[in-house]
């Protein structure tokens, strides 16, 4: 099957510091990538290349077989290539509705187009009907994103993704700052993804949370890529081994 | 991802009902409180003011209300996003004087009266949104913070202003002018046989005249078509909706494709397009534009919007708290007047009113917090 992205030998370097050297990574459609490594271990910096936010120095990015040039944010959006970090992705006074529809806004014309209404029934049933395919119960549409729980603000902020068509979608630290249950609510949610055929990338820095969620680890270890295994393959004893850098799969290539 | 689990689900539900009906309580008490201090206030004057519970006073504090309501309305839009515009006070001062100077030099040219005054309206309310251009822009693009910025702009509106008239009110205005800002739109003949007039000022003099109560004056009919027009934009459209967005998170809007940086500058410009309807209002009504006529205003119309429970770091209010909080303004001004009460006084309780206001926020805040960590 052909991988939904492809990232070959991506390098990034910052002034004497080579961040990212010469990683290359596949996402097939359908499966959990779990990103792991040590602070500094180059993670961030290998998704923030994906998602636009830095220029890779080196290396090429493919995307569903067609090699792309990610110069902005809004090109990976275009792209369907959707990065859903913890705080930055919701207006806490608004609705869940109208943070689904954001900057997006559904609306009805009257007078030839003149004049614009926004339509906020039609952006909340389409969220209700969108979560309720998530499996997502919220008990009111209409409460701010404030008054949900973090889980539940993870939801919407994936489900608005979803609606506006991704393809893929990376998560930070998906379930920092949540409680236990909202954690497995958070990792359930990514199985669902998955299963609607959106891949995901996961970083995280619990072990355990990456093992519940992930088809395959990949290990970063000072900006080199020391490990790729599928989860059957390994064991949480292993992938710290990685982590710490005491094993490396690919010193020699 | 449901909150509660079915097994404890019965009592949780009960407490949270009981939580739940407090929350609403202390919500509508929070919401209506100063709609309750206005009618308290109403009925106080009404009984300790002579001729306070009138036509023609409820006209004059229609009337007082304009300016400060006008401004409070693109307060009110600047403010939910997050920002502030400090120079409303004195860029209205600019729409007076460029509007008086545009009309007196264009009917003196021999243009037609209507048409120069149209004119002049627009060259007004233009160098108003001139200078909220230049707030916008500086603010948007420069990221200079909105504080510093409008103090700026407001000095170099007052200045041009002042430079423009040469520090004297321009007078000189066509007799159409001051109709249409004393004018109005029913007049109400009291005596012996009391009448309604629509559009049309009855012929009468002495005696008569002094029983005859204009009713809606213009300037209250234009600052309630431009109060109906900023509820329309700011609670039914999308320009409206990503105006609490940024005033909510601003990087979060921005990351949504909202183009950020050009709605920041169309708030100010509005914000200053409402304090040039003041300004050219300001001129028709006292028949001449002076630099100073804003001078007070700013204040009172962020005074207007905090009483109004609009949030000072953005994100929440609406137009109808703005209106309201003008009223309680204009309501205490004339009623402290007609009790002859040294009307200084007006500050001091305006003052405490604001912080009440506030306070008022907080301890909601605090309480429905708490309510929800139950």
């Amino acid at each position: 099957m052909e991988p939904m992205l492809s990232v070959k030998n991506l390098t990034k370097r910052f002034g004497g510091l080579t961040a990212v050297n010469q990683v290359s990574m596949d996402v097939h459609p359908g499966e959990v990538v779990g990103l792991v490594g040590d602070n500094g271990a180059g993670k961030s910096t290998l998704i923030k290349m994906v998602s636009g936010v830095y220029q890779p120095n080196d290396g090429e990015i493919f995307f569903e077989g067609k090699r792309v040039h990610i110069s902005k944010p809004s090109d990976a959006r275009e792209l369907g290539i959707e990065t859903i970090y913890q705080d930055l992705a919701l207006a806490g006074n608004l609705d869940v509705g109208a943070n689904i529809f954001l900057g997006r806004e559904h609306k009805r014309k009257y007078l030839g187009g003149v004049v614009r209404v926004l339509d906020n029934k039609f952006m909340q049933n389409q969220s209700e009907k969108l979560l309720d395919d998530l499996d997502v119960h919220i008990p009111s549409l209409m409460q701010k994103i404030d008054k949900l729980s973090g889980g539940q603000r993870q939801a919407v902020a994936i489900a608005r993704a979803l609606y506006w068509n991704a393809r893929l979608m990376i998560m930070d630290e998906p379930t920092n700052n949540l409680g236990v249950a909202q954690q497995g609510e958070v990792l359930a949610l990514i199985r669902r993804l998955r299963d609607q055929g959106v891949p995901v990338i996961v970083i995280s820095h619990t072990i355990r949370d990456i093992f519940a969620v992930s088809d395959r680890i990949v290990v970063l270890h000072r900006g080199r890529k020391v490990a790729d295994k599928r989860v059957a393959e390994t064991s949480t004893e292993e992938i710290v081994q990685y982590i710490m850098g005491a094993r490396d799969d690919f010193r020699n290539n | 991802m449901t909150v509660d689990s079915r097994a404890e689900a019965l009592p949780r539900r009960a407490v949270s009902r009981r939580v739940a009906r407090q929350k609403q309580a202390i919500l509508l008490v929070s919401r209506v409180w100063s709609w309750i201090f206005l009618a308290i206030m109403v009925v106080f004057f009404s009984i300790e003011g002579t001729g306070f519970f009138t036509v023609r006073n409820s006209q004059n504090i229609l009337v007082a209300i304009v300016p400060v309501l006008l401004m409070g309305l693109g307060q009110t839009f600047v403010i939910i996003a997050a920002g502030i515009d400090l120079s409303v006070g004195w860029v209205m001062g600019l729409s007076s004087v460029v509007s008086a100077l545009v009309i007196r030099d264009l009917a003196d040219g021999g243009m037609a009266v209507g048409l120069a005054i149209l004119i002049g309206f627009v060259a007004g309310v233009g160098s108003a949104a001139l200078a909220g251009l230049l707030n916008g822009v500086i603010i948007a693009k420069l990221k200079v913070p909105p504080f510093i910025v409008t103090l700026g702009v407001s000095f170099i509106a007052r200045g041009a202003a002042f430079l423009l008239s040469g520090g004297n009110v321009v007078g000189g205005q066509p007799q159409a002018l001051r109709d249409l800002g004393n004018e109005a739109l029913l007049y109400l003949q009291r005596g012996d046989e009391t009448r309604l007039y629509f559009l049309k000022k009855p012929d009468v003099t002495g005696a008569q005249l002094r029983m005859l109560d204009r009713i809606l004056p213009w300037p209250v009919v234009i600052a309630f078509v431009l109060v109906l027009i900023a509820m329309f934009i700011l609670h039914r459209t999308q320009f409206g909706r990503h105006t609490y967005a940024i005033g909510g998170n601003k990087e979060a809007t921005k990351r949504a494709g909202v183009p950020v940086d050009r709605l920041t500058i169309l708030l100010y410009v509005m914000s200053a397009v409402t304090a040039g309807f003041a300004g050219v209002l300001y001129t028709a009504r006292f028949s001449g534009g002076s630099s100073i006529a804003g001078d007070a205003l700013m204040m009172s119309s962020i005074a207007a919007v905090i009483i109004g429970g609009v949030s000072m770091f953005g994100g929440e209010g609406r137009v109808s708290g703005t209106v309201l909080g003008a009223l309680v303004i204009a309501v205490l001004q004339t009623g402290l007047i007609m009790m002859a009460v040294e009307p200084f006084w007006q500050y001091v309780i305006v003052g405490i009113i604001i912080i009440l206001a506030v306070l008022m926020d907080q301890a909601r805040d605090l309480i429905i917090g708490r309510a929800e960590a139950e």
